[in-house]
């Protein structure tokens, strides 16, 4: 009976994530097809790079790329110092005032409906360019600032993780040692928690390179991102210079995620060959 | 700690009027919203002691000592620390130390670094630390270790880190929260007389907590019984084992017989108990203080009760009964022996010789004691 | 002498700046902008940038005016396209919901109850898709769902079919897009949860009688539980609000709430009418997310104990 049961689970992945994959895999096949049409082979000129050499001289997409490189990078850290604090605070500082109000606007983002959020953002901006004159129009300042209050959520959700696992008697200890609070923070918790501060650095980093609805409504002219191109690109149906994008994109993430993967699997190496010595 | 040939050691700070203490709790209580963790606590405690607090989980014990580290404050009361009022001060601001349960030796740094950190909080000059870090590694036999990570070391070795970084900074007082907890019973021992002669070595008053008896018995001066966020006795490990001042603490400390009766003479030097219990009379050949007529337990530990299969004489503190159980532990045996009022009567025999009387299961025997070894205690 | 109640105070600041620095923020960027939202929900549209009348004006003479607008929610509790788009949107979601659940539970079972190693490798295979840009694999979708598109080809090449199969642009494709894109979303906390049952219980269950199906059904679900609640909101709650998704595989048919918004707002100019659907949007979805965020905490007092 117990056979039977692995067999379903076991076709149950297997369907999974082919069902996940599928689709991933016709994009790289197809980003080598010659034909325009991208899914109908063409045989007598595929496969080819000629779409790669397109898109690598498509300025529109490489202009977009940068922009949404520097929000990105900017949103990250921004994201990753607001979303520290904030999920310090929910973890440490017991109750306080405020807190369920803090506890409530840093996991609302991570649930609710892009269009809200983008909608209500470029409202603020129109508001306050009314009444203080800041921010002038909509450009990167405004995507970013759009960027980083949804995706601190994220951070701060890793982080009061990560604490929640915490040795509290660390940093007791520095401080029976004699150092103050503060100084117990920046020298004994952040250097051990730094790993999860990464992980969450790399999730906002990906959120906002991601992103669409957030940043069609808080961008301006002359500040498309990526994403906003390749939306505009496929409105209107296939382009084989997108299918490149996808497969640059996926050979990217695969990279770095075979690479942490290994390099946890060697660190795990190393410690059970250090207990077993 | 009279050595025979030598003048007579001066009395015990503890019982020298003059002697000033050198921690003092007066009179501190700490609750947690309804609940009292600590109930009206005063404690002297004298420079050089190791003191223990002792008790199970949920007594209050960790909370005393976390109050004395600093990291809660009395709801009421004050904590001197030589001579000077600690109550609100925060624990990166005294002259105390903790050895936490867990260690807590700082993951991301190297035994060295860990050891030198609370010198560099005070600003201590580098070569300085170099120099007290190295001969604290030497004091606790870890100068080889001095480069290498915590996650590569053993839990006994960790301990030993954990103490030097403490002790690196002379502090007035050590804290240990329940040092021998994680270790096992081999390197426990050894670890306690360690413990002892290193405190002996560098003069620091120790302040252990500890749920375990034979710890508290082995590294205390004195002990502490806490029970329900009250000392319930204070006193050295003899004096608490053999004069226990009530029946929680004769219970909790060791095994002890205990039969309930009334006191049918009550005289200045000697007290005789009637227990329906034990189906006797008890004979204690000190005075007590009891009002008259007060219902009393006598206290008897196993060990100071002869067993024997023919009958001694005398009237009191005998009586008959038969062998239900028996444990060979070894070094000694004890016995479970059903008396006709059906109390069960724990024995211990030292197996002092193989060919000893030989007791068995069912047999009819006869349980006696000296008149000076049942402690009275009226609650 | 040492400056205790100094000290005190400055604690006190400390805590106070590192809790009050994101706090502001959110307020600032999270909070107030619900607050302008409903209030340009009240007001009238107008040809001007913005384009919306000011909600308080000066009417002379040391008199205010206040112009509360009703009229944008009376519009969009009348007009039938607003209703069924909202009814519709709901059902998809919680349709797309279950279909995650059904497809996402075995695989999260299945990653659970494996091997360490195998464990480590399947979560990331998993993950990876997520990592990967939303926008490019609903496109991927384009090409395998359109007439000439790759799964139309193969059935065609393989003579299952003469004329390839409508796919894209109907419900149909709607409702492949979110289930494939949400399906991370479902199997995570799914997972996170499973990966904390203690197995024996199971055993125990079949020591005591229950056929293994059975032992799942009385053991395993009832304490998934919470995991099941969690995965369903992380789905549900967006799917409802979804956008991206209608635009490129839906057709004009259909009708999801989170397009509507977007075209009053992007190609109609009518923002008083669009923040009006993202209120109603708001007060529909709240209740699910204040579920959603009991149902988090109860996990992680589950984790404390």
């Amino acid at each position: 009976m117990n056979e039977r049961r692995s067999l379903f689970i076991l076709c149950c992945l297997g369907f999974g994530f082919a069902f996940l994959y599928l689709p991933i895999l016709s994009m790289v096949v197809f980003s080598f097809n010659a034909s325009r049409l991208v899914t109908v082979w063409d045989s007598a000129n595929s496969p080819t790079l000629k779409w790669y050499y397109s898109l690598l001289g498509n300025d529109e997409i490489l202009d977009a790329a940068l922009i949404s490189l520097k929000v990105a990078v900017i949103n990250a850290t921004g994201a990753s110092i607001l979303g520290t604090l904030a999920g310090f605070s929910l973890s440490r500082f017991g109750k306080f005032r405020g807190r369920v109000a803090l506890n409530a606007m840093t996991t609302a983002p991570l649930v609710m409906p892009e269009v809200i959020t983008g909608l209500s953002l470029l409202m603020t901006f129109v508001a306050m360019q009314q009444l203080i004159g800041w921010p002038v129009g909509r450009g990167l300042t405004t995507i970013t600032i759009a960027h980083i209050t949804f995706s601190m959520a994220f951070v701060t959700v890793v982080i009061q993780s990560r604490l929640s696992t915490f040795d509290m008697s660390l940093e007791e200890a520095a401080m029976d040692l004699g150092a103050h609070p503060f100084k117990v923070f920046f020298v004994i918790t952040l250097p051990i928690i730094f790993p999860a501060i990464l992980s969450g650095w790399l999730l906002a980093f990906t959120m906002s390179w991601d992103d669409l609805v957030i940043s069609s409504f808080a961008s301006g002219p002359g500040s498309s991102t990526l994403p906003m191109v390749v939306f505009s690109k496929v409105r209107l149906g296939v382009s084989p210079e997108i299918n490149v994008l996808a497969t640059l994109t996926i050979t990217v993430v695969t990279l770095i995620m075979i690479t942490v993967a290994w390099w946890m699997a060697r660190s795990a190496r190393i410690e059970r060959e250090r207990l077993r010595s | 700690m009279n050595i025979p040939g030598t003048a007579p050691a001066k009395p015990a700070p503890w019982k020298d009027p003059n002697a000033k203490p050198y921690v003092q709790i007066e009179r501190v209580t700490k609750k947690f919203g309804d609940f009292t963790a600590v109930d009206d606590v005063s404690l002297k405690i004298y420079k050089g002691e190791i003191f223990c607090l002792l008790g199970a989980s949920g007594c209050g014990k960790t909370t005393l000592l976390r109050m004395l580290g600093g990291f809660e404050t009395p709801t009421s009361g004050r904590i001197l620390i030589d001579g000077e009022d600690m109550t609100g001060v925060p624990p990166y601001e005294r002259p105390v130390n903790m050895m936490f349960q867990s260690y807590a030796i700082f993951p991301h740094m190297n035994v060295e670094q860990n050891v030198a950190f609370g010198l560099k909080q005070d600003r201590v000059p580098k070569a300085e630390i170099k120099e007290r870090v190295a001969t604290m590694l030497e004091l606790v036999k870890m100068s080889g270790f001095a480069k290498r990570k915590p996650h590569q070391l053993s839990g006994g070795q960790r301990q030993r880190v954990a103490l030097a970084r403490s002790l690196v900074k002379r502090p007035k007082l050590l804290l240990l929260d329940e040092p021998l907890g994680a270790l096992d019973k081999k390197l426990r021992e050894h670890t306690q007389f360690e413990l002892i002669s290193l405190q002996d070595k560098l003069g620091v008053t120790f302040v252990v907590v500890t749920h375990d008896q034979e710890e508290a018995m082995t590294l205390a001066s004195r002990i502490g019984v806490m029970n329900h966020g009250e000392i319930v006795q204070s006193g050295t490990p003899s004096e608490i084992y053999e004069f226990p001042s009530t029946k929680f603490v004769a219970d909790f400390i060791g095994s002890v017989n205990m039969f309930e009766g009334k006191l049918i003479e009550d005289e200045p030097n000697y007290v005789r108990i009637q227990s329906d219990e034990l189906g006797g009379t008890v004979f204690v050949n000190h005075g007590i203080s009891a009002p008259p007529e007060a219902v009393v337990w006598a206290a008897i530990r196993p060990e100071k009760i002869f067993m024997t299969t023919a009958c001694p004489e005398g009237n009191d503190n005998v009586v008959q009964g038969s062998v239900q159980d028996i444990a060979y532990l070894g070094d000694l045996s004890i016995f479970l022996v059903k008396l006709p009022t059906g109390k069960i009567v724990r024995v211990t025999r030292p197996n002092t010789s193989r060919h000893a009387e030989s007791i068995t299961w069912d047999q009819q025997v006869y349980l006696s004691w000296d008149s000076s070894s049942p402690v009275v205690v009226t609650r | 002498m040492y400056k205790r109640s100094l000290l005190k105070r400055l604690g006190l600041t400390g805590r106070g700046i590192v809790a009050a620095v994101p706090f502001i923020w959110l307020i600032m960027f999270f909070a107030v902008p619900f607050i302008i939202v409903l209030k340009i929900s009240f007001s009238d549209i107008d040809l001007a940038i913005p384009p919306y009348k000011p909600l308080i004006e000066w009417a002379g003479h040391n008199l205010i005016a206040i112009k509360v607008n009703f009229n944008n929610y009376v519009f969009l509790f009348t007009d039938h396209l607003y209703l069924n788009a909202f009814i519709n949107s709901i059902k998809v979601a919680f349709i797309s919901t279950v279909l995650c659940l059904l497809i996402g539970y075995p695989m999260a079972y299945g990653i659970a109850r494996s091997k360490p190693a195998t464990r480590n490798l399947l979560l990331l295979l998993v993950v990876l898709p997520f990592w990967t840009s939303l926008l490019l694999r609903v496109y991927a979708w384009i090409g395998l769902l359109k007439a000439n598109g790759v799964i139309n080809n193969f059935l065609q090449w393989m003579g299952l079919i003469h004329e390839p199969l409508p796919m894209l642009y109907t419900q149909f494709a709607m409702y492949i897009g979110i289930v494939y894109s949400y399906l991370p979303f479902m199997i995570l906390p799914l997972y996170s949860n499973l990966e904390k049952m203690d197995w024996q219980l199971l055993e125990a269950a079949q020591d005591l009688g229950c056929k293994p199906w059975q032992a799942f059904y009385k053991v395993t679900l009832p304490l998934s539980r919470n995991g099941i609640l969690a995965g369903s909101m992380l789905v549900f709650i967006p799917a409802v609000g979804e956008f991206v998704i209608p635009a490129l595989l839906g057709g004009p048919n259909a009708l999801m709430i989170g397009r509507i918004l977007w075209d009053e707002f992007f190609s109609n100019r009518a923002w008083p009418v669009a923040s009006a659907v993202a209120i109603l949007l708001l007060i529909v979805l709240v209740p699910f997310m204040m579920w959603y965020q009991s149902v988090q905490a109860r996990e992680s007092a589950g984790d404390r104990r």
